[in-house]
């Protein structure tokens, strides 16, 4: 164990400073978002983004599932033997699953019947028990935390933003508010189970493009000052030899 | 020669590993479930009276529209295949069909709120609909629970379709485009959204057909029983 941690540490101080608390919280957000970047949570991510309120109220269940999860299963990594952990972190996530649903039924029944089984498939979503295995299992509480509430937050941004964007064209409102007027035609496909992979790879297909200029953009700013340093160094050479 | 050279390197390499004791995942597992148990039934019995509260009021909004603001309502039970005012003892009232008695400020009584519930495009449409079974007439109807298509079928919640209830006579009929003027029965149907429409109707219908009787009964007895 403790070689580890000390192999662990030097790894980081060659690599420079060890990730910071920003680091571990905004990583879920954007670099290694749940669903635009790793793909993970198609499921509900499809399913219940057909209005802004659906969207937002399942990101928050999954974030409170994760965080708690997380919480404890960082908490307990050092008592529970490694053959029943799985079962362990099932059976933590399953309790917390439980508690959202019944808690979401008792404070906003309305959205609780809008999201119907999705609830209780929190259960089986892969960003909850991955984070448990990639990441609460191996490292300390605060770190658990800090990871947990990004991947929610990234998870409950990403799902909010799905939500908005196809009901404000499925049903010409924001938030249940009517945004433009009786004249419109909702395109109802936004709103039904189409429109979900409609949004959602309209999203990657742009994310995809703006990375691969971003990449290009690099690759120039990095290719412009290797030309200078040729150029400088050609004449030099011969100079030094004489 | 070289079996026993190869069989000797693992063992000198390969670090002993301690398996727990069965005792130990046991004991895991038992504390976890326990605790998990302890914490779900804690949180189950602080939100469930809650859900049960929102859900006797959902009804209670529901019965008030259908029979447009009773002074008091009563409710009625299905009990041995005819309808009481009191459950029979032998009666499990998580199990009995019940339907609302509406009366009016001067003591009449308004009609009868009607729980119903059949399969529409995507599952059940659960409703309640004011009758008045004298006259056969219906007095309005309200859409509990549906999960019919956004933007088509979800048009059954929507005013332009379940305002046309209230005051036409059982049996309905749907009809496609614009019902005949003067036409107590005719519903038109939304376009786009016949099987949803025409659930409703059908739904609305069958309970008409199945409690008519049971009201008529009950209504020939002076409604004491």
């Amino acid at each position: 164990m403790h070689e580890h941690c000390g192999s662990s540490a030097a790894t980081i101080s060659v690599a420079g400073k060890g990730p910071t608390a920003a680091q571990d919280l905004l990583k879920g957000i954007w670099k290694e978002n749940p669903v635009l970047v790793q793909l993970l949570g198609g499921c509900s991510t499809l399913a219940v983004t057909n209005s802004v309120v659906n969207g937002l109220a399942m990101g928050l269940a999954t974030l409170f599932v994760l965080v708690f999860s997380s919480l404890f299963v960082s908490s307990l990594r050092k008592v529970v033997p490694n053959e029943v952990r799985i079962s362990t972190y099932v059976l933590i996530i399953a309790t917390f699953t439980t508690l959202a649903d019944m808690g979401l039924e008792a404070l906003v029944p309305e959205t609780h019947k809008a999201l119907g089984a999705f609830i209780a498939l929190i259960v089986a979503n892969c960003i909850v028990l991955g984070r448990q295995e990639a990441f609460s299992a191996k490292n300390n509480v605060w770190r658990s935390v800090l990871d947990a509430l990004g991947m929610g937050l990234g998870f409950t941004l990403t799902l909010t933003m799905m939500g908005a964007i196809r009901e404000l064209l499925g049903a010409g409102s924001f938030f249940g508010y009517n945004v433009f007027g009786p004249r419109f035609e909702p395109w109802v496909i936004m709103v039904l189970p189409p429109g979900g992979f409609f949004t959602l790879g309209a999203i990657l297909l742009w994310l995809g493009w703006w990375r691969s200029m971003r990449d290009r953009r690099e690759r120039e700013k990095a290719a412009a000052p290797t030309i200078q340093f040729h150029a400088y160094e050609a004449p030099a050479g011969p100079a030094k030899v004489a | 020669m070289s079996g026993p050279h190869v069989a000797e390197m693992p063992a000198a390499d390969v670090p002993v590993v301690a398996h727990p004791q069965s005792w130990r995942l046991l004991l895991t597992l038992g504390v976890a479930g326990g605790l998990a148990g302890l914490l779900i039934v804690l949180v189950f019995n602080w939100t469930r009276p809650r859900i049960e509260a929102y859900k006797s009021q959902q009804i209670r909004a529901a019965i008030e529209e259908v029979l447009h603001a009773p002074q008091r309502t009563d409710t009625l039970y299905l009990d041995h295949g005819g309808i009481a005012t009191k459950l029979s003892p032998s009666a499990d009232p998580s199990k009995v069909e019940r339907i609302y008695k509406g009366y009016a400020a001067d003591g009449g009584v308004i009609g009868y709120a009607i729980g119903a519930s059949e399969a529409g495009f995507a599952d059940q449409i659960v409703l309640l609909f004011g009758y008045e079974p004298r006259e056969k007439q219906l007095l309005g109807i309200k859409i509990l629970d549906s999960k019919e298509t956004p933007g088509l079928g979800d048009k059954i919640q929507k005013p332009p379709f379940y305002a046309q209830f209230a005051g036409r006579l059982a049996p309905l009929l749907g009809v496609k485009g614009k019902a005949p003027p003067g036409d107590k029965r005719a519903i038109e149907m939304i376009t786009g959204a016949t099987i949803s429409s025409r659930a409703v109707i059908r739904e609305i219908n069958n309970a008409v057909q199945r409690w008519q009787p049971l009201l008529d009964r009950y209504q020939r007895t002076g409604g004491t029983n």
